[in-house]
Formats: structure tokens, sequence, C-alpha cells
């Protein structure tokens, strides 16, 4: 079977700094990592491949630097990494990015096979959206399983597929059919660690560069800035609350004494709180 | 009044691009909101959509609709009630046996449908994996903007819908518009918003709609659904008292101390995203932009800093007490009462004290 | 099984490792190099700053991409006491020179682009993999490396050691010894992430221009130490070094002295505001010329801090380790060229050319040095500091004594401290370990 992961390279987030005067993002220094929620669909992708035979294809848009994203999930043991980038990608939001990806997606269809299931993570560590994925489905007409946490099944023959969803208050058992798209849940597996041969084929490997043009994009009122609906019109910095918290000083007292202060501090500034307590809570 | 208004000089976007609403745009009005119903019961972020969705309306002087979807049955008609009890004008409701379970393929047929024949201005949902489930493909059938996790709805002098969501991890926030394109869609997650007061009012105007799918044209099947036993979930996003552990609690050993303040109180517990990072705790305690969302009426943070991606999540407690040995915390910049001392040594404390005060014997004596 | 075999493997991606690498590949060798970090430069630890003589010597252009920080213009050295510190300043506009002789650089950046060029150069670049063993002929050549990774081994002609400092790879397979704690010190550095306007107009400095400055004193607790403060463009980079031995024996601790230099008066208000984003500890072999350990052997080679070639006294390591790993590199090729095996007569090479390049000079010129700072690391991290801070003081402080009386006061205090025949001794020792 032939399997697409789309994964994108972000900032590593616990690492980003905001300019304090400009409110800019200042980048110097953040590294970037695979987007960690897309690691559970590719080590699910590759689990399958052991499974089932075939192969994977990851699939990443962004500035030529992504790259080093596509390298290491070959290094994880993909069998073939493409990389679309393109000046006219810059600025798409979710909508101009699902157009860009799925129309990729087919031209790596035509080009080493049509995909049985493409693969997401359920959302990236710096957009949040979850929309990405939804949104390649419909554009290319895929069945879709989001926030996927079992695939339990899966018959080629039959092209049918059973998976276990995660859904508000439950978990979803769902029969349905290849091809399709599933974004995968985080922890439902842990990536592997590739061999030495996987290490260094990914080294060597040439990765497949994409423009627009390349990837079979003619309408390019359709990527980027001019196909995102949305419009960023102001980013700032939230406003901070004028008064500070009031402190309950500690000078020369117990912490049991302090403990008790605040307890009354509580009260007296949630009084409803206190009967609530009394009658509900406690063991 | 307000017509001139929207017809006001466009402004140019980041990107320099125009506002310009093609003309077939122009007829779509109204505010709605998706009206999330699973398995029999309405998801409480829908009915906190409807608070924000009266206000939208309000300004641009237009209906707030609600937009019901399930199988036939008293569920289905409970939703639609609570939706005028919770501030819907109208109730647009598509009722079919195949709607009884959530599947992406009536669902979003239903929808956009529906968006296609009666064309709402605004379209909201709850950022639930539901609603994210069905908007992204929505959004996409329909070609239309989307912003996912919204913080603050807004209307902008000319009438679009602002949109604003932390961006960068929840460094920063940042105002979102679509501009030319309708409807205008947004998912807000649970909790962001306030609950809105709920009010006896009759079910009003009910326009239905049929599903044109049959179940031969669905191809996905339900084979089955299991209930999670406990749904921490559910019960974190909503709680009325949160007790959270950060990074100053020094070690996972020292979760006990927060775990046993919270069963003292009948609290909820939680922790912030590092120590989910490091395995000490569940993805799903994790409070916080990237985790939940919480609204308690009292939040105690222990050993927390209070980076902005945590403080988003928790700016909506009534009362926030913050613990931390740094007295420059972040933390103390959003608490409203802060104890400067180690967590580790005060929780104890806090525990045994808030047990002394709350045992029956001490109740008689305040009752008396 | 791999069935590849190279010219030579390459253990680690940082300064030695990549300069090594670099020449080999541009010369046609197959060469594999392995690192274990997530990437080149996440593991790599340096305050820092680059020599661009050396660099220049195996990248000549590297100007055109090499990410750089700034081009240093002042040097400061601080004499530090509790709230003092009494200091010289060079600063020229001579170093606003089209090819500057320094420049601040964040290694985790130009690693990355140090390793690009690797790569480019035609060398197979392997990260997140450690290697576990040394592999070895009947004879006991060094054939290839085992890898934390399924599968292998991978053999080559010639292992060059690259591993830093506490690299276990030599040591395990007993090519050289344990480090010893007296020759090695503890470094912890903080990243200070700042605007770079704000950096400019703290150090009075305009567009790429750098300064660095460079403190001992009691900050270091009489240990022999030095703190430093490098700016970067965007952030400040500062921390404290001591050896380990001193570590174990003050029982103080790297983070305690680290928080005494950012709360030093003389500090505080240059780093004020800042955000604080990294924090890393460092090895740095100190032992200098006496401390070198055996360099080659039948199939392997040593360089950069895993060969222990660090100066001390000028703080010098990666212009060292880069030269050290050029040398190695072009050793080997010669060694290649002449269609001999990489045996120990051969690889000998390396040492000979290494001998006559400014990194051993410089290191037999300072052999004394490390022993006598160490050894009287009292008199030099704490008296004296203290001493010319009280001079100082003593000095510009008109308070109506008459000014001879304030001389005499001065001598006074340094003989008491000291004794005439220390102060003398520490002087004579001094210059005679410097010539």
């Amino acid at each position: 079977m032939h399997i697409v992961v789309c994964i994108k390279q972000v900032p590593d987030s616990a690492q980003i700094r905001v300019h304090p005067v400009t409110n800019t993002i200042m980048r110097q220094g953040v590294p970037t990592i695979i987007n960690p929620y897309d690691l559970f669909a590719l080590e699910e992708a590759l689990r399958l491949r052991g499974a089932h035979g075939g192969e994977v294809t990851v699939l990443t848009m962004g500035p030529p630097m992504a790259e080093d994203a596509l390298r290491k999930a070959l290094t994880y043991g993909a069998d073939r990494a493409v990389l679309l980038t393109d000046r006219c990608f810059a600025g798409s939001d979710t909508l101009a990015t699902s157009f860009a990806l799925s129309r990729a997606i087919v031209r790596i269809g035509e080009t080493f096979g049509a995909p049985d299931i493409v693969f997401a993570g359920k959302q990236t560590i710096d957009g949040d959206t979850a929309q990405v994925g939804p949104g390649i489905a419909k554009r290319l007409g895929l069945l879709q399983f989001t926030y996927v946490a079992k695939i339990a099944s899966i018959d080629l023959d039959a092209r049918e597929i059973t998976v276990k969803r995660r859904s508000e208050g439950g978990m979803q058992m769902l029969k349905s059919r290849l091809p399709c798209l599933i974004t995968m849940l985080e922890g439902t597996n842990e990536i592997r660690r590739g061999s030495l041969d996987d290490a260094l084929r990914a080294a060597r490997s040439q990765i497949v560069k994409w423009s627009a043009a390349e990837a079979g994009i003619e309408d390019l009122t359709k990527c980027g800035l001019r196909g995102s609906p949305t419009v960023v019109k102001r980013v700032f910095a939230p406003t901070t609350r004028a008064e500070k918290a009031t402190q309950i000083d500690m000078t020369d007292k117990t912490q049991h004494g302090v403990a008790d202060e605040l307890i009354a501090a509580i009260f007296t500034r949630q009084p409803a709180l206190e009967h609530e307590l009394a009658f509900d809570g406690g063991q | 009044m307000l017509k001139a208004k929207r017809e006001a000089p466009p402004s140019a976007g980041r990107g320099g691009i125009k506002k310009e609403l093609p003309e077939h745009f122009k007829d779509y009005r109204h505010v709605w909101v998706f009206i999330e119903l699973e398995r029999g019961e309405v998801h409480p972020v829908s009915f906190e959509l409807l608070g924000e969705g009266r206000k939208l309306a309000d300004k641009l002087g237009i209906q707030l609709a609600g937009i019901v979807l399930g199988p036939p049955g008293d569920a289905t008609q409970h939703a639609v009630a609570e939706a005028f009890a919770y501030g819907a004008d109208l109730v647009y409701l598509v009722e079919a046996p195949l709607l009884a379970d959530y599947r992406n393929e009536p669902f979003t047929k239903a929808m956009t449908d529906l968006v296609n024949a009666h064309k709402p201005e605004i379209l909201l949902l709850g950022a639930t994996t539901l609603g994210r489930d069905l908007a992204g493909s929505v959004a996409t059938t329909l070609l239309t903007g989307l912003t996912a996790d919204c913080t603050e709805l807004d209307v902008d002098v000319d009438g679009s819908l602002a949109a604003t969501r932390p961006t960068f991890g929840g460094s920063l926030l940042c105002t979102i518009y679509t501009l030319n394109y309708r409807p205008q869609m947004a998912t807000v997650r649970p909790r962001v918003m306030a609950m809105p007061p709920r009010t006896d009012k009759p079910v009003g105007h009910v326009i239905r709609h049929k599903l044109s799918m049959t179940e031969e044209e669905i191809i996905t099947k339900v084979l089955g659904f299991n209930l999670d036993r406990q749904s921490a979930k559910a019960n974190l996003a909503y709680a009325d008292i949160v007790v959270a552990g950060g990074l100053g609690l020094g070690s996972a050993e020292n979760l006990q101390l927060v775990t046993n303040l919270a069963r003292a109180i009948g609290a909820e517990y939680g922790c912030s995203r590092p120590l989910v990072q490091k395995g000490w705790m569940p993805a799903d305690r994790q409070i916080g932009q990237t985790g939940k969302t919480i609204r308690p009426k009292l939040y105690i943070a222990a050993g927390i800093s209070g980076a902005i991606q945590h403080r988003v999540g928790v700016e909506g407690a009534d009362l926030i007490v913050a613990i931390n040995t740094d007295p420059n915390a972040p933390i103390f910049d959003f608490a409203h009462l802060g104890i400067v001392t180690d967590a580790i040594r005060f929780l104890p404390a806090l525990t045994e004290a808030f047990t002394r005060r709350l045992s029956p014997h001490s109740h008689d004596k305040l009752a008396s | 099984m791999i069935e590849e075999e190279f010219d030579a493997i390459v253990v680690g991606a940082g300064m030695s490792g990549n300069a090594a690498a670099y020449t080999m590949a541009r010369q046609g060798l197959t060469v594999l190099q392995l690192e274990r970090g997530e990437y080149p430069g996440s593991k790599n630890v340096q305050g820092a700053i680059m020599y661009a003589d050396m660099l220049e010597q195996i990248i000549p252009d590297f100007r055109n991409d090499a990410p750089l920080e700034r081009h240093l213009v002042e040097q400061r050295f601080w004499l530090m006491d509790d709230t003092s510190h009494t200091g010289m300043q060079y600063r020229s506009d001579d170093f606003n020179e089209a090819k500057p002789n320094r420049y601040t650089i964040i290694r985790a950046q130009f690693d990355k682009w140090f390793s690009r060029k690797v790569r480019e150069a035609g060398a197979t670049v392997l990260c997140e993999t450690t290697v576990t063993d040394l592999v070895r002929n009947a004879k006991g050549k060094v054939i290839g490396v085992r890898t934390d990774r399924a599968g292998g081994p991978i053999y080559a002609d010639v292992v060059v050691l690259a591993e830093g400092v506490n690299g276990l790879l030599g040591t395990r397979a007993g090519l050289r010894k344990m480090l010893k704690p007296q020759s090695v010190a503890l470094a912890v550095k903080e990243m200070h992430f700042l605007p770079d306007e704000v950096i400019e107009q703290r150090f009075g400095l305009q567009g790429d221009e750098g300064c660095v400055i460079e403190a001992a004193g009691t900050i270091s607790r009489s240990m022999a130490g030095l703190a430093f403060l490098y700016t970067n463009k965007e952030s400040i980079s500062l921390g404290i070094g001591c050896l380990v031995s001193d570590f174990a024996k003050t029982m103080e601790s790297p983070y305690v002295l680290l928080d005494a230099f950012k709360n030093h008066p003389s500090i505080r208000p240059l780093i004020a505001g800042s955000e604080v984003k990294e924090y890393s500890a460092h090895l740095i072999p100190e032992g200098g010329y006496k401390a070198i350990p055996q360099l080659f052997g039948d199939g392997w080679v040593a360089v950069g801090d895993a060969a222990q070639l660090n100066n001390a006294i000028h703080r010098e390591g990666s212009n060292l380790a880069m030269t050290s790993g050029r040398i190695a590199g072009e050793a080997i090729i010669e060694i290649k060229g002449r269609n001999q095996p990489m045996i120990r007569r051969n690889l000998a090479l390396y040492k000979t050319m290494l001998d006559k390049s400014f990194v051993v000079k410089d290191l037999r010129k300072y052999k004394d040095m490390p022993a006598l700072i160490h050894t009287n690391s009292r008199n030099f991290f704490m008296t004296y500091p203290q001493l010319m801070s009280q001079a100082a003081q003593n000095f510009m402080r008109v308070d109506g004594t008459p000014k001879i009386e304030k001389e005499k006061a001065t001598t006074a205090a340094f003989i008491k401290a000291r004794s005439r025949w220390g102060l003398i001794s520490d002087v004579v020792r001094l210059a005679l370990a410097w010539r």
C-alpha cells in the first residue's frame, strides 16, 4: 500500500521569544522540529507498511529549510520525501494550505502511485487549528477520520478499514473504506528509532522538491495570501491586568498561619464558596 | 445606518488585500451557532457560543439562529428548546435518522446544504473533536475562511467579524478577518466564553430542512461507542474548583500534594504543560492554550510560573490564587491572591487548614 | 549489514570534527561523520568566540554565509571583588576592518552552517547516532565503529575521534586516560535575550560591533576560574567556569557562582530586563601542554577537546580544535595519497604537523601556567582582586587623607596579605610561566 504522511516543520514553541517593543517573533536561535503530533501519524504509517507492505511518502509544504524535517522523517524510516516549496505559498491560511497540499498529493499519486491512506497529525503546535487535515480530505474527496486512537483493521482486498476514533465522552468505532484521510491522536504510539541503514539512506536521499508548477498547480489565485480568505489584521501581546496579585505576607508567620489567612481571604472574596465547600467538598 | 457603515471605504489588510465583498455574498445575514448534540446531550460549549452569538447579532442588528442536527426524538427536541432558552431567535433543524451518531459525511452535507439555502453571515462552532472535524470539512466545501480556537469575537466598524486567537503557541494574539467570503466561520474552545444565563422561553420559530442523503450514500458505518468511564476532560473544564501544579513542585511524587488538596476540597486537579511533557501527568490534565481552558470559581496554582500559554487557559477563573517561590513569576501578574513561598511546604498546611475549616464540627459552629 | 567501507569515520560534529570531515571530503575522501546530538551543534556548548584566521584556512569565503553574530571591537578585562571591578579595556576602530579577526557566534547556528558545508563537500553526516564502540582487527588496529542504531558495524581505514572533552569512546577503548579533575573546568552558561538596540546602547556598539568582558576575582570564591560575557546580535552569553577539582573541594555549586556573577553590581545593569532561554554546562580541558594525551594510534587520531587541545590562558579552544581537525585531515590525505596504511607509524605525521603549528607551540609556551594558577588560586582569584579593588578605591576616594599615606596604605595592604617574598615570587613565577 502507498501511504502519504503530511508533516510540518514548526518552531519549538517552548523557545519562542517575543520582542518586548515591537511584538514580533524573535526567531534567532529558535530550533525547529517536526510538529510533535505528526510523529504519531508517521509512526502509524510505518507500522502499517510493516504489516501490509508498500511505501511511505512524507510531504511537507514550507521554506527550503523544511528539508531538515523531511530528512529526519526519512531517518525514522520513510521511503520518500516531497518538499512543496514556492514563494507563492507564503501567507497561506488553512484553506490555501489544504489546496496546495491536496494538489501535491494528486501529483504524488500520479508519480508514485495513488495513496491508500493520507495521514496528518491532529493539529500543529504553532497554528493549533486542526483544520488542514479535514481540508485536504474534502479537497481530495477522501473519507475523513480525525482523532483516531487506533486503526483496528485494514483489509486491502476489500478496501475496508476499521478505526477507533476519539469523540467527546467516548470512543467511536467506525468502519469505512479506503482511500481515506486519518489524523492521529497523540500518545497512540511512539516514534521508532531508525536503523543505521535508514539513517545512511536518509542522509543520501534526494528530497523531491516541487514548485507550484511542478506540483501541477496552475491556479495561483488559490495559493498563499491570495488564496486565503482569512487575513491577519493585527498581532499584539496580551494586555496585562492593571493590578497585580494581593500578596499575603509570609514574614514571621507559620505555614499554617498563612494557610488560615489565605482561606479567610478566599472566602471574603468568594463568600458563596464557603457554603458550597462545606456541603459538597471534603472526602 | 448599519448598511452605510458596511459600505465604508475598505481597509487594507496586512497582505494588502482590499475588502470587496462579491455581490453574491451580500445577502448573507444572521449569526448561526451550531448546537452540538451527541448521544442525546448538548455540549455546553454550544450555549457559551449562543451567549457570544447574541452579542454579535445585537451589534449587527441581525438575528441569532441555533443549528440543530439530530435524529428524530426527544433529545433533538430538547436541544431545540435549549437553544431558545439560551438566546436563539430561531432554530434551523435538520431531523433525520442518519444524524443519530456523528459522522462527517451526513453532518457536512446537512450543514453545507443549510448554509447554501439560508446564507448566514457568521457561523460559530465549538472547537471540540466533533466541531473541529465538521468545521474543516464545511469551510473547505464552502471555500470560505475559518478561524480556529478563538478567544475573543467582536464586530468591526465595517461589520466584519473580528476573530482573535492566540498565535505562536500562545505568546501573541492575532485578530483575523474573513473579508471577501461568507459565511465567516470561527471555532471556540469550551469554557473560553462565559456561560450565558438560561431563561425559560417558549420554543420559537423553527425552520425545518430535509437531509437529502440516504444511508446507502454514506460509506462510513458506526460499529459502536465506548463511553469513557470517567471523563477527566469534561470534569476539569467545567469544575468549580481546580488545583494545579507546575514545575515548582520539583518531582512527580510531589503531585500528591496537589491531588490531596483537591480531594480535601472536592476540586479537580490539573497541571501546566511542562509536566505533561515530562510525563508526570496525562495530557488530558493539562491546563492552558494547548490543553484545557478552565473557568472555575476558584483556581489554585502551585509552583506554576504562569507563561502566557498557561495564562490564556485560566484567565476566566473568578479567583486565582498563586503559590510560587519567585516573587517575579508572571503568574502574580494575573492572579488575585499571591503567596511567595515553596508550594511543597505550603500545600500540606493549606490542605490541613481547609480540612479543619470544613469539618462538620466547625461548620456547625459557623452556622450557629 | 553495511557493506560499504569509508576512507574515514569522524566521530563528533563540533569544530574539530567538522574541520576534519570538511578537509577530507573536499579532497575526495569518502567520509562518514557521526554525531550523537539531534543536529550538529545541539550538544555543543561554547561562549562563543570564533577566530577568523583559523576558519579562513579551511573555508576562505566563510564570511559570505556563515551565521556570525558580532565582530569584536572591544575587550574588557575585569578584576572583580564583591562590589567593584578594576578594569582594563581595549577598544579600537581598527577592528572594524573588511575581514574582522574575531566574531561572537552562537554555536547551535554556526555548527549547523559548518555541517552543511561538510555535507556539501561530500561527507555523509548522521545525527542522533552515538558511537558505542571501536571495532579492531586481530592486530588491534581500529577498523570501524559500532553505533547505538540497529545494524552495523561500519568500517573505515581510519577513525577521527572528535567526540569532545568528555567523550567516553576513546577512554573506554583505552586510547586515553580518564580526565583528571584538576585538568578540566566546568563552565556554566546562560543566554540572555535582549533586543539588539538595547545591547548596542548598553555597550556603546553600532551595527554588528561586539564587546567581550572577561572577569576574574572573588566571583570564583578563591577557585581558579573565569567569568565571561559576550554580546551576540540579540542576546548576551554569560557564564563562569572553575576547575572541577576546586568545585569538589569547596563544595561550591556553579549555579550559585553564576547567580552571584549575574547579580554583581557591575553586571546586573548590563543584562537587566533580559529573558533567559538557555542554560547549559560544559567541560573545558584546562591541563594545557602537559595534559595532552596520546594523539594517534593504529587506525585512529584524536583532535580538538578530545585531545585536550585548549589554551586556557588565552581562553582559546575552538581555533585549536579547528586547526587540529584540519591538520589531522591533511595528514590523512597525505598518507592516503602515498597509498600507505593508516597505522601508528604513518599517522605520527599528524603529530609532527601539529607540533609545527601554533596549536602545540602556544600550549608549550604556557606549559607551567595551569599548575601555577591552580596551586595559587587563592592568591590570584581572591587576595589580589580584593587588594586591587581596595587600592583603586583608596586612590579614587577623596576624603582628606594625604596621598602619600594612601599609597603607603596600599603597599602595606599588599605586603600584609601576601608578604614581600610572596609578592615577588608570584610575579617571577608568573613571568616565567608566561615567557
